[in-house]
């Protein structure tokens, strides 16, 4: 006895069998057009830019002509103005979801702020760089300068940092947290040597994700002011400043060719700059979750 | 087998609650020193939440209260001016599934005495230790590799050396060999029988032959959910328990005809 004859059987197994290959093929070609595209990008990229990325393009600072023009002062400015937003959202972002997730638990005003938080990620970057205007360079009198940039990139990166902090503090399994408290371990200690620790690894996946974005942030910046042209590297934290981004748009949008190329050579070097960030990521996340791994 | 022995744990009218309902209610029983308490009862009588109002583990669920006294060395451990801290430094506690921290197997053992605040020879604790929870010979020549590379029997006696590392007088055990094989059983068994001469022990078991192998006394208890939660049916010595309860509920869980 079985539920149906073998020809049943066979034939309704063909069936599923295609359906199978169907979703497997839809499946592959959804990765096949995103890497396609991803492709395409960087072999435009590439022809146009390929000849202009050099060392003198990394050195040089903007100009009149063309083939003079480089990408120094931008290139410095993204690095402080992310350098900052970086550890301020780092310092913040990871005390806020320590506190939420360890101290405040599940008070209503917790599940307020995360509600909140969860918000804050999906506000559109323009907002942040009005807000940065107000506070930092006009309130705090700091000017349009790269540390007014970097708090305002710090303020935008902020919630996603708290998000994936929160996330990986959550994930730390709570039998490890009463193995502390059962040795009287009091709540600082238990977070300091047992949750953190084994966070660590997913709050440095979310740092990492949300600095890339900060490198890639224009408009923010050009809401608070930064400069288009700038002809000098930022020599303090009031200096005042370009970023890559600005500086690739500023390229674009100019008429003459040259530029274009110019243009195309700075996002090779914004792409190195977030390939390196990454790597960097993975690398550091792999030496801290296998430090004591079996 | 009757001796004459003193309490280190009293519970009077212990009820504990979770968001107002009831989990244990009404719990009035005398722990004895350097003996061996069994808790035994079926899934969900309320015996793990009785065993970890014993040390005040039952703070960290924020929705726990709870109500009568737990007296422990002539103070009622839940005594406003009463830390709870130090009272988990006092009892210590093995939980149900190994949970070594993911670190080296001596600093695991470190972990309690360092935390603590302690200054003398952390070598020698650290050794004695793990000779006490028949660990030493293992795993002496791999002291800084990692314990989460040891066995799930290995691992529970980590948690034992854990434990004893910061010299409790009372150590609670929730279920220790649930998740080990019987070999890895027998082992912590002979543990707990040599450890019982320093130490008080509290275990919580499934195992109703374990719980007749090992305690000198066993509690029995049962659910009533829709009311009080669990109480307490029947606390004697084991020998009693077994062979001759007083109450018919608990001859028919012991004899296997419920639960």
């Amino acid at each position: 006895m079985a539920l149906m004859t073998k020809g049943e059987f066979a034939r309704f197994k063909r069936k599923r069998e295609l359906k199978g290959r169907i979703f497997y093929g839809l499946c592959l070609g959804a990765v096949l057009v995103s890497l396609g595209m991803l492709g395409v990008l960087l072999f435009q990229l590439g022809s146009d830019g390929y000849s202009r990325v050099n060392w003198s393009f990394i050195t040089s600072f903007p100009s009149r002509h063309p083939e003079q023009a480089g990408i120094h002062a931008a290139l410095l400015g993204s690095i402080y103005v992310v350098g900052i937003a970086g550890i301020v959202s780092f310092v913040l972002g990871v005390s806020a979801a320590v506190y939420l997730e360890e101290y405040a638990q599940r008070s209503k005003f917790a599940q307020m702020a995360r509600i909140n938080i969860a918000n804050l990620a999906g506000v559109p970057s323009i907002v942040y760089g009005l807000l940065g205007l107000e506070i930092f360079v006009r309130v705090m009198e700091l000017g349009r300068s790269v540390l007014a940039g970097g708090f305002t990139l710090a303020l935008l990166v902020l919630p996603i940092i708290i998000v994936a902090s929160s996330e990986a503090i959550r994930a730390v399994p709570s039998s490890l947290r009463e193995g502390g408290f059962g040795l009287g371990a009091t709540r600082w200690q238990v977070v300091r040597h047992l949750v953190l620790p084994q966070a660590f690894p997913g709050i440095l996946t979310g740092v990492i994700l949300a600095v890339s974005r900060a490198v890639g942030e224009t408009a923010p910046l050009i809401a608070m002011g930064a400069l288009t042209f700038v002809p000098f590297a930022p020599d303090g934290p009031l200096s005042r400043f370009t970023v890559l981004p600005i500086q690739i748009f500023n390229w674009v949008s100019r008429p003459q060719a040259g530029f274009h190329e110019a243009a195309a050579a700075g996002i090779i070097v914004l792409l190195v700059v977030l390939l390196l960030m990454n790597g960097l990521a993975v690398f550091l996340r792999n030496k801290f979750s296998n430090r004591l791994e079996g | 087998m009757q001796v004459a022995t003193d309490t280190i744990i009293k519970a009077e009218e212990l009820s504990v609650f979770y968001s107002g309902k009831p989990a244990v209610s009404n719990v009035s029983m005398d722990v004895p020193r350097n003996q061996i308490t069994a808790i035994i009862g079926p899934s969900g009588c309320g015996k793990s939440t009785l065993l970890r109002s014993f040390n005040r583990m039952n703070d960290l669920v924020p929705t726990a209260s709870v109500t009568g006294r737990v007296i422990f060395e002539g103070r009622n451990i839940y005594d406003p001016e009463v830390d709870p801290t130090e009272i988990r430094y006092l009892i210590g506690m093995v939980f149900q599934r190994p949970n070594p921290f993911p670190k080296s197997i001596y600093d695991n053992v470190a972990f309690g005495p360092r935390i603590n605040g302690f200054r003398g020879n952390l070598n020698e604790l650290v050794e004695r230790s793990l000779v006490d929870a028949a660990l030493w010979d293992e795993v002496k020549d791999r002291l800084n590799q990692s314990a989460l590379a040891l066995s799930g029997g290995q691992q529970q006696r980590l948690c034992i050396a854990r434990a004893l590392a910061v010299e409790p007088s009372v150590i609670l055990m929730d279920e220790p060999c649930s998740a080990l094989d019987p070999i890895a059983t027998l082992a912590i068994e002979q543990l707990m029988n040599e450890l019982c001469e320093q130490y008080s022990i509290i275990i919580v078991t499934h195992n109703m032959q374990q719980a007749a192998r090992v305690s000198h006394k066993t509690a029995f208890m049962l659910s009533d959910e829709r009311n009080i939660g669990g109480f307490l049916v029947e606390f004697d010595e084991s020998s009693k328990i077994f062979t001759n309860p007083e109450d018919e509920r608990t001859e028919a869980y012991i004899s296997g005809r419920f639960g």
